[in-house]
C-alpha cells in the first residue's frame, strides 16, 4: 500500500508504534522480572528492587524447590493429568466431531442443538458436584479429567474443520471398502493435523492450568496439581508444611522461592507456546471459528 | 433429520420409517463414535441441569434422600435469597465487576486491533502479537501469583518503587479499595491481547478498495479508521457484545476466588465464590444451587434479550 507522506500521517504512525511498544513491554516485563528474580539472591532483590538481569546469579531457590518432594509430586500430578487428559479429550472430541460432521447422519441437527444448549445454560457448581460425587470420583484424578473431557467449543471448531474436507475423499475411501472408523483414522485425521495440533494444545493448556476442579473435588493435599500448590505457596505463603522432610518452623518462602515456583509451573506453557503461536499466525483457527 | 423431511410426502409412513431405520443401521458405527461424547454431555451437562431441582428441595446427601428423596420446599430458598441483605451485596458486587469489564475491558481489544491494523511492518506486528497473546495461556493462579509477588507490602517491586519515590506503601492485596482496580487490570493484562484475534480476522477481510476510495476522497489515517475499519467490523463487535452480556454473571470463579480474602470480602464476594463457600464449604447445597439457578437463568435471559435487540438494530445476532 502506498503511504501518504503527510506530516499528520507520519506523526500518527510514530505515535502508534510507540504506544504499541509500550503496551508490549508492560505486558511482558512482569514475566521477565519473575524469571530474573528467581535466579537472584534475596539480598540483590531487596537492594535493587527491579531486577531484569541478575548480576549475582543464584540457584538457591531452585535447589530448594527440587529438594522438597511436595513440588515434585504436584508437578508429576499435573504432567500426568495433562498427558492423559489431552489424549482422552482428543479421542472423545474427534470421534464426536467426525460423527456430527457427516451430513448423512440422521438426527444431526438435534445433536448439534444438544451440544449448543450446554453452552447457553448449565446446572452450575453444586449439581455438577453432586454428579461427580455420586459417580464416586471425589478425591480421584479422574475428577480432574472426566468433568472437563469435552469442550463444546473445541468440538464445534473441529467439526467445522472436518466439514471442510472435500466429501469426495471420504466417498472414495468408503467405495474402496473403508469403514467409518477407517475413514476417520486413515483419511480424515491425517488431513486435519494442524487443527488437531491446535485443539490438543488448547486442551493441554486447560489441563495444565486446572485449578477450580482440583479445589472442588480433591480434598487430599497429596493429590494436588501444581496450580493449587502454587497458590498455597505464593498467596497463602504455606504449602510446605505437609512436607515431613522439612522442619515445621521454617519461615514462609521468600520472594526468590515464590518466583522460582511460578517459573517452574509456567515452564511447560512457555515450551508449547511457540507451537501454538505458529497456528494463530496462519489464522487457520479463526477461520474455522467463523465457519 | 433434514433428509427425512426432504423425502416425498406422498409415500406412506411405514416405508419412510423403514428407510430411516435402514439409514440409521447403515450409520451404526457413526452413532457408536458419537456415543461417548453424547454420554459425556448427558452426564456432566444435562444431569446437573436436572439436578437443579434440589434448589426447590432441602437436599440431604444421604442414602435414601438424595435428589429424588429429599423434602420438597418450593421457593423457600429463593425467598431467603431475596430477603438476605448479604445476597444483595453480592449481586451488587457481581454487577459492578461486570460493568467494569464492559467499560474498561471491552473496548481495549477493539482499540488495539485498530492500532495494530495501522502497522505496516509485519515483523513488528508478529512480535507484538506473540508477546501480548502470551498471558492468555497462563492460568489465573499464575497471573494472580505474579501480581501478588509484585504488589506485596514486603519486598514487592511496586511498593518498593513507591517507597523509593517517596510515596506511602499501598496494601493493594488486602485493601477493599484496591480490589476492583487490581481485578480489572489483571483482566486487561491477561485477555486484551488475545481479544484482538477475532477483530483482526474481521479487519483482514475488509475490501482494500474501500480504503483506496477513502484516500481518493482525501481521508487521512484516522478518518479511514473511523469511516472504513470501524463500520466494517461493527457486526463482529455487536456479536461479541451480545456474548459478553450473556456472560454478565460469568466473571470467572477462579480469578475472583484467588483475589478474595477476609479483608476485601465486602467488595470481592461475587455469586460464584459465594456459591462455592456456602455450598461446598458449608454444605448448604440447596440454597447455593438456588443461587446458581438464579444466575444461569439471568444469563440466559440476558443473552436472548441482547440478541433480540441486536436483530432489531439490523444486525445479524448470534443465532
Amino acid at each position: 500500500m502506498v503511504e501518504d507522506r503527510t506530516f499528520g500521517n507520519r506523526m500518527f504512525t510514530a505515535i502508534n508504534y510507540l504506544l504499541l511498544t509500550v503496551i508490549a513491554l508492560v505486558t511482558i516485563l512482569p514475566f521477565v522480572h519473575i524469571v530474573a528474580g528467581s535466579f537472584t539472591t534475596n539480598a540483590e532483590l531487596a537492594a535493587k528492587r527491579f531486577v531484569l538481569i541478575p548480576t549475582q546469579w543464584s540457584f538457591d531457590a531452585y535447589t530448594f524447590i527440587f529438594s522438597t518432594n511436595t513440588i515434585m509430586r504436584a508437578m508429576a500430578v499435573s504432567v500426568g493429568v495433562t498427558l492423559f487428559g489431552t489424549l482422552f479429550s482428543m479421542l472423545l472430541t474427534s470421534l464426536m466431531a467426525y460423527g456430527l460432521a457427516r451430513r448423512d447422519l440422521d438426527g444431526r441437527r438435534f445433536l448439534n442443538l444438544f451440544v449448543v444448549i450446554t453452552m447457553l445454560f448449565h446446572g452450575g457448581l453444586i449439581p455438577t458436584f453432586i454428579v461427580v460425587k455420586n459417580l464416586g470420583l471425589i478425591n480421584s484424578y479422574a475428577s480432574l479429567v472426566l468433568p472437563a473431557a469435552i469442550s463444546a467449543f473445541n468440538m464445534i471448531i473441529l467439526r467445522s474443520f472436518f466439514q471442510n474436507i472435500p466429501d469426495g475423499l471420504e466417498e472414495s475411501a468408503r467405495i474402496d471398502g473403508c469403514s467409518d472408523f477407517g475413514t476417520l483414522f486413515r483419511i480424515v485425521l491425517p488431513l486435519s493435523m494442524p487443527a488437531l495440533a491446535t485443539i490438543s494444545l488448547f486442551y493441554a493448556v486447560t489441563y495444565w492450568n486446572t485449578y477450580s476442579n482440583a479445589i472442588f473435588y480433591l480434598s487430599d493435599s497429596d493429590k494436588w496439581p501444581i496450580q493449587v500448590l502454587l497458590r498455597q505457596i505464593v498467596v497463602l505463603a504455606s504449602g510446605f508444611e505437609s512436607d515431613a522432610s522439612l522442619d515445621s518452623t521454617v519461615p514462609p518462602p521468600d520472594q526468590a522461592v515464590k518466583m522460582a515456583v511460578i517459573v517452574v509451573s509456567t515452564l511447560p506453557i512457555l515450551i508449547v507456546y511457540p507451537f501454538l503461536q505458529k497456528h494463530f499466525a496462519k489464522g487457520a483457527l479463526v477461520g474455522s471459528i467463523k465457519g | 433429520m433434514d433428509q427425512v423431511v426432504e423425502m416425498p410426502e406422498m409415500k406412506p409412513m411405514p416405508r419412510r420409517d423403514r428407510a430411516l431405520a435402514k439409514r440409521i443401521w447403515r450409520n451404526k458405527w457413526l452413532y457408536i463414535m458419537i456415543s461417548p461424547g453424547v454420554l459425556y454431555f448427558l452426564i456432566f451437562k444435562y444431569f446437573p441441569m436436572f439436578g437443579l431441582i434440589i434448589a426447590f428441595e432441602d437436599y440431604k446427601p444421604y442414602p435414601g434422600k438424595g435428589i429424588t428423596g429429599s423434602e420438597w420446599v418450593g421457593l423457600k430458598h429463593f425467598h431467603r435469597l431475596f430477603t438476605e441483605p448479604d445476597f444483595l451485596n453480592i449481586l451488587g458486587n457481581t454487577l459492578t465487576l461486570f460493568a467494569l469489564n464492559l467499560v474498561f475491558f471491552f473496548p481495549i481489544p477493539i482499540l488495539l486491533s485498530l492500532m495494530l491494523n495501522e502497522v505496516r511492518l509485519s515483523v513488528f506486528k508478529r512480535t507484538f502479537q506473540t508477546l501480548v497473546y502470551l498471558p492468555h495461556f497462563m492460568s489465573w493462579v499464575i497471573i494472580v501469583s505474579i501480581s501478588f509477588v509484585m504488589l506485596t507490602m514486603d519486598g514487592g517491586i511496586i511498593n518498593s518503587l513507591l517507597e523509593y519515590f517517596g510515596f506511602n506503601k499501598i496494601n493493594f492485596l488486602l485493601s477493599p479499595d484496591w480490589f476492583r482496580p487490581v481485578y480489572i487490570l489483571q483482566v486487561i493484562w491477561r485477555e486484551a491481547g488475545w481479544g484482538t484475534i477475532i477483530y483482526l480476522a474481521a479487519i483482514a477481510s475488509i475490501d482494500p478498495q474501500l480504503y483506496e476510495a477513502a484516500r481518493m476522497d482525501g481521508a487521512g489515517r484516522l478518518r479511514q479508521m473511523w469511516h472504513v475499519t470501524l463500520p466494517s467490523i461493527r457486526s463482529v463487535i455487536v456479536v461479541l457484545l451480545i456474548l459478553k452480556i450473556g456472560d454478565v454473571l460469568e466473571l470467572g470463579f477462579e480469578h475472583v476466588y484467588l483475589l478474595l480474602n477476609s479483608m476485601n470480602r465486602d467488595v470481592a464476594e461475587i455469586i460464584d465464590t459465594y456459591v462455592y463457600t456456602a455450598g461446598l464449604r458449608q454444605g448448604q447445597f440447596s440454597y447455593s444451587a438456588a443461587i446458581g439457578l438464579f444466575k444461569s437463568v439471568i444469563g440466559l435471559v440476558l443473552v436472548l434479550f441482547a440478541n433480540r435487540l441486536a436483530k432489531r438494530m439490523g444486525e445479524e445476532g448470534i443465532y
